[in-house]
């Protein structure tokens, strides 16, 4: 076989192997949207007609209802309280040096390592011991410790691209600590903010093992009543509200792609 | 002193609430490590006084088998999430074409956001036994009764690896991009072929990210809990799916810790193990 040939014969096999690798990766996610659409109780495939029956009980079942505002509740306090902590965090950590700024570091970003149910366990103790039990404090508490992290690194990376020349401008014409932080570095920020934001609140309205064990009945969020919904139940319900959620993640991505670019968030443009 | 208190005007109240949050999370894992040492009292929440027992009973041949379980199908679940990301990553950063980049993108990362109880449920309608692979083979006419994957060790490590992969893609397709093509032009006009280019060139100078990526892939799924709970239905129990029968279900809270700390150490174990190995791979790969 001349080079040429087996050059090209490899390049065929390459991205065959890629488009079988993706379908792989992204099937599933067809294959809910589908069912999602089936008039059967019993999972088919494929489905034997179309019904839009299991949105309208998805969309009406109590449990789903109520999880889904406490769901709301939990990321509003949870995503917000980590902007703000992971912001004055991250500032400390480019700005300043300070004694226990590693053992710092390293505990806040210890959560992505540290396995969920670890985590989720840890709370439900510490919420018996303090007296909180099931509450929205301690929930809210977990999930800031999970999605910290992410935010600290996203505000990180925009602080380290900010110019400081601007800063030190402003304070060489007279303006105070507070007024620099104020008018001139967080305006600079905010779009890092805003995407750790984001992402915190996404991590936070999807996690679901830590707050299996965090949260009671009263305080379940969405995925924690999917879960009990799927032991019990075997109908297409959870497809249903799964299609919504993968439509609402895929045009998500669409607007940060258009917006932001997702190649040059997750920094893997070739050079 | 003052100097320096002034040229850190924020550091007290910046400092303030992310301390407040670290001593959260330590008070958090320091329950679990307080409950590791306490007497389980059947039916009842309060635990009693210290002992070593909760320890011993890990070394009880079931306990260690679902120990050996759980390192078996992390360990294969990285390897093969290494093998299927890294032609996904390789071609999301080197595809000619700028549309096709950010499809692949798309495809690749979406699921990652989707949450993993709606990822982990697709697998229940992949899988099944009138699921979409089944009605498909059987379509085909390849198979005549259902082969069983739902609830199997095979349908719980495909679920593993497709669960894992958005973030080695994420891993490698950094490491691939970094990789300065000067070289591999070199190799290429010194007459390498292509493939060779790939093993000789390429590959090595991404090892630090496909090694990084290796053990985060391998710490995670030692703490994978709902693939297992739900794909393996009960009966492929990984240490999570035991912290949860005895926490939450049998209530007996120390035995549970005990369990949550081995997952724990074994995590960040292998991540401190490997750490000089990614360094010494960095160093060489900064060499070529």
């Amino acid at each position: 076989m001349s080079p040429a040939v087996s050059a090209r014969l490899g390049s065929v096999l390459f991205w065959t192997a890629v488009a079988v690798i993706l379908a792989y990766m992204t099937i599933p996610a067809l294959v809910v949207v589908m069912t999602s659409f089936s008039p059967s109780e019993l999972l088919e495939f494929p489905p034997s007609g179309f019904s839009l029956k299991w949105y309208r009980r998805a969309l009406s079942y109590a449990d789903f209802q109520s999880a889904f505002a406490n769901g709301l509740i939990v990321t509003a306090f949870a995503a917000t309280l980590a902007l703000l902590i992971g912001s004055a965090f991250a500032y400390l950590v480019e700005r300043y040096a300070f004694p226990g700024r590693v053992a710092l570091e390293a505990i806040l970003s210890s959560p992505l390592i540290v396995p969920h149910f670890t985590t989720g366990f840890g709370f439900l103790l510490l919420g018996a011991g303090l007296r909180l039990g099931q509450s929205y404090a301690i929930v809210i508490a977990a999930h800031v410790l999970l999605t910290l992290p992410f935010v600290v690194r996203s505000v990180y990376v925009s602080l380290r691209n900010l110019d400081p020349e601007l800063e030190r401008a402003a304070a060489n014409l007279g303006a105070s600590p507070v007024n620099v932080l104020s008018r001139v570095t967080l305006p600079l920020l905010l779009p890092g903010m805003a995407g750790g934001w984001l992402l915190a609140a996404i991590l936070s309205l999807t996690e679901f093992t830590a707050s299996l064990y965090v949260t009671a009945q009263r305080t379940q969020t969405l995925p924690v009543a999917m879960y009990t919904y799927v032991r019990e139940y075997t109908d297409p319900t959870i497809a249903a509200v799964s299609a919504l959620l993968i439509l609402f993640t895929t045009a998500l991505m669409l607007v940060a792609n258009r917006y932001l670019g997702l190649r040059r968030i997750l920094a893997i443009d070739a050079r | 002193m003052r100097a320096s208190k002034l040229s850190r005007p924020f550091l007290l109240w910046f400092l303030l609430p992310s301390a407040l949050a670290a001593l959260l999370f330590l008070a958090a894992l320091g329950e679990v490590l307080q409950y590791a040492f306490r007497i389980f009292t059947p039916g009842s929440l309060e635990v009693g006084g210290f002992t070593l027992e909760n320890f011993a009973r890990l070394l009880r041949p079931i306990y260690l088998s679902v120990l050996v379980d759980t390192l078996t199908i992390s360990l294969l679940t990285a390897l093969f999430t290494l093998v299927l990301s890294y032609p996904v990553a390789y071609a999301m950063v080197r595809a000619r074409s700028d549309a096709l980049r950010t499809l692949i993108v798309l495809l690749a990362i979406t699921p990652l956001f989707t949450g993993e109880i709606v990822r982990t449920y697709a697998w229940i309608l992949v899988l099944g036994s009138n699921g979409f692979i089944n009605s498909l083979m059987k379509a085909l006419g390849l198979v005549t009764a259902p082969l069983p994957m739902l609830y199997t060790r095979f349908g719980v490590l495909v679920a593993l690896v497709q669960f894992s992969m958005p973030v080695m893609v994420i891993v490698l397709a950094a490491a691939i991009s970094h990789v300065d093509r000067r070289c591999e032009r070199a190799a290429a006009n010194l007459g390498a072929a292509p493939s060779k280019v790939f093993w000789h060139v390429t590959l090595p100078l991404t090892m630090p990210g496909v090694v990084s990526g290796t053990v985060v892939i391998f710490a995670w799924t030692m703490s994978a809990f709902s693939t297992p709970q739900l794909v393996g239905g009960g009966k492929v129990l990984m240490i999570s799916n035991l912290v949860y029968l005895q926490g939450l279900s049998s209530f007996d809270f120390p035995f549970a810790a005990v369990l949550s700390l081995v997952a724990l150490v074994v995590a960040m174990g292998s991540l401190a193990l490997v750490r000089p190995a990614v360094t010494r791979l960095e160093r060489r790969a900064a060499l070529h």
